[in-house]
């Protein structure tokens, strides 16, 4: 057993997702802690250039399966990829991003070497027996577990957002090492025929730094718009709650809450939302919350940390314009 | 077609959580329980399925008997059986061992496709299906917004909520489907269809009708073990900011930048 620190690295489009430096840095943690490699796992196609850019965010080596099959994310060809190697390899324990990625083929993987995983976890520990402990939100963030993970190796699914990114230094270097990988012809059951790119931003609405959401306070669609321009100053992602999805204003993919995402940004504006807690269970746990309702007994201010009492029409433009001012300034 | 739907049964989304006495489960006091939000799909997918090719539908739920309740609600919106699984040494299943009961059950029945919900309210895992796919050797589609199935084919095109995208997957059925909300409208199920639900079967098995030795399942079984549960810290109230609007935004600017530090 080689008893290393795994992260398994997320990319689309061979781009590398902000949650892989932030799997990288909570990895180097603990392999710093139990004295052992950090090694990084990279899958796609024409992904080899980016291994040498994971060194530098502080992997000791990166695994490279570099296949055709291997262009778009498919659960079947994850998976075998993946198992293979820790098999081979051994690792102790493996982190993976709680992404819909992550969450797809994870499981599958830890089935496959008898693992045990713990998903979408927001803080991780080890005990005096260096064995992993995780702690992860229930109930839509109601409650917290702290779990263990009683079958090796140890696995956990890390939600994005949470943890601190890697920082990069270009002194630090990684070994490279290819992975020959084959697939027999069937083997992966499902083809990718589309991939449809939404707008809820141009960054993803669970990966956003900044969330900019509108509730039925909006009046109708044809005043989004008031939210859009606030979260485009910001480089925020726009989300939307239940009354306004359920209107048809914005698709659900928009929807913030219990039965929509759940995000955890650094910043989260809420412009004329009432506060339920369905809507509450899928943004409680942002760092910061901002509430702009002009009610002033509505329920978000419990939540928030900054409140304005007023009338979005009337507030949501001027504090765009404020921001603008900021932003140029700095 | 056979369709299997598995459901779980969940306390309701208004639940105030409040930690138990045995500090790692929920206080199950007053709580009112329905069937997961998302297996609500399932169950509306599997029937409409049925009514467009023909075929029965049963739904399938591991807990407690308080969960023939959610049961007749689904037979009751049109499933045609239901099935309970239940023994004592089923209590504390991880996510894993969870899929591995309803594998038990489900290699036992025909079957064109499995649905499932994409998450499970209570937990919030996304795990079992993709365990269930896994042990009883299927692909799945996660996360699925829209499904188009081909019965003679045996093929199935479905898309899937990502981020920022859908993507379009094709495969070949058998398959596990979970299922992700506004993939259909689900029905209501009427009175008269809720008496009709009352002569429907409802099958219980445990562990041994299922060839589960008591080892292998709930929290013996389980590869992850939850320790203790805590609320989290309670939110300190903030500032409220009233009055001009051009000066409360300029006092919000400046406190997200000079004290929250995030602008
Ligand atoms: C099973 C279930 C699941 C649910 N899941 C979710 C979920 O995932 N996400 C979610 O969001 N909800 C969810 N809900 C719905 C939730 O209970 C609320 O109904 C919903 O969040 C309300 O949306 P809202 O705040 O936009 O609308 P409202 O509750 O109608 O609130 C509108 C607010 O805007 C304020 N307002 C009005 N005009 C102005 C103005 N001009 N300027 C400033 N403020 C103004 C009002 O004071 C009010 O507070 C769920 C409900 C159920 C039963
Ligand atoms: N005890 C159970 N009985 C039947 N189905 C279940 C059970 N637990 C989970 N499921 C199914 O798996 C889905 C995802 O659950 P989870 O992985 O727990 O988030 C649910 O929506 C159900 O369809």
């Amino acid at each position: 057993m080689s008893g290393n620190i795994w992260v398994i690295a997320e990319q689309r489009e061979s781009e590398l997702k902000k949650v892989t430096y932030e799997l990288i840095g909570e990895g180097r943690r603990l392999a710093d802690e139990v004295g052992s490699k950090l090694e990084v796992v990279l899958l796609g196609k024409n992904i080899t250039h980016l291994a040498e850019s994971i060194g530098f965010y502080g992997a000791d080596k990166v695994f490279v399966a570099d296949h055709e099959a291997l262009e778009k994310y498919t659960t079947d060809g994850y998976a075998k990829v993946i198992t293979n190697l820790i098999k081979a390899q051994q690792p102790a324990i493996v982190l993976f991003a709680a992404t819909t990625m992550g969450r797809d083929f994870a499981p599958r993987v830890a089935a496959r070497v008898g693992a045990g995983l713990s998903v979408d976890c927001i803080e991780l520990k080890l005990d005096e027996n260096k064995s992993l402990l995780c702690k992860r939100p229930v109930y839509a963030g109601k409650a917290l577990v702290w779990e263990a993970i009683l079958t090796r190796p140890q696995m956990a699914s890390l939600r994005p957002n949470v943890f601190r990114p890697a920082r990069r230094d270009e002194s630090h270097k990684a070994e490279v090492e290819k992975v020959p990988v084959e697939f027999a012809p069937g083997e992966i059951r499902t083809t990718v025929k589309e991939i449809i790119k939404g707008a809820t931003g141009k960054v993803g609405l669970t990966e956003a730094s900044i969330v900019v959401s509108g509730g039925r306070g909006l009046k109708g669609p044809e005043n989004f718009y008031l939210v859009e321009n606030l979260a485009e100053v910001l480089g925020a992602a726009v989300g939307a709650s239940r009354a306004v999805v359920d209107a048809g204003w914005k698709e659900h993919a928009y929807q913030v809450g219990q039965t929509g995402k759940v995000v955890t940004p650094n910043l989260y504006i809420a412009c004329g939302i009432s506060g339920a807690i369905q809507h509450l269970a899928g943004m409680g746990s942002s760092k910061y919350i901002v509430a702009i309702n002009k009610d002033p007994d509505a329920n978000i201010f419990n939540v928030c940390n900054y409140g304005i009492v007023g009338d979005v029409f009337e507030i949501l433009p001027i504090l765009t314009e404020e921001f603008k001012k900021l932003l140029a300034e700095s | 077609m056979n369709i299997i739907v598995c459901i779980k049964q969940v306390p309701d989304t208004t639940t105030k959580v409040r930690v138990g006495k045995d500090g790692k489960h929920i206080d199950p006091g007053g709580v009112k329980f329905i069937v997961n939000t998302y297996d609500d799909f399932a169950v509306e997918e599997a029937i409409r399925l049925k009514e467009r090719f023909g075929g029965e539908v049963t739904v399938i739920s591991m807990g407690p008997e308080r969960v023939k309740e959610a049961l007749r609600m689904c037979l009751a919106m049109g499933a045609d059986k239901a099935i309970q699984l239940w023994d004592p040494a089923f209590e504390d299943s991880d996510p894993y061992t969870t899929a591995l009961i309803l594998s038990k059950a489900i290699q036992q029945l025909p079957y064109d496709i499995i649905f499932c919900g994409k998450q499970a309210i209570d937990r919030d895992t996304m795990s079992v299906p993709v365990y269930l796919a896994e042990l009883l050797g299927l692909p799945q589609a996660t996360l699925v917004v829209k499904l188009e199935v081909d019965p003679n084919a045996r093929k199935f095109i479905a898309y899937r909520d990502i981020e920022g995208a859908k993507e379009v997957i094709e495969g070949l059925l058998p398959a596990v489907i979970s299922t992700q909300w506004k993939l259909n409208e689900p029905r209501y199920p009427t009175l008269p269809n809720i008496m009709k639900a009352k002569k429907k079967e409802l099958k219980e098995l445990n562990a041994a009708a299922l060839g589960l030795d008591s080892a292998q399942v709930g929290e013996k079984g389980s590869r992850v073990k939850v320790l203790s549960m805590e609320l989290p810290p309670p939110r300190s109230k903030g500032k409220i900011l009233k009055g001009d609007p051009r000066e409360v935004c300029r006092e919000l600017v400046r406190l997200l930048r000079e004290e929250a530090k995030v602008i």
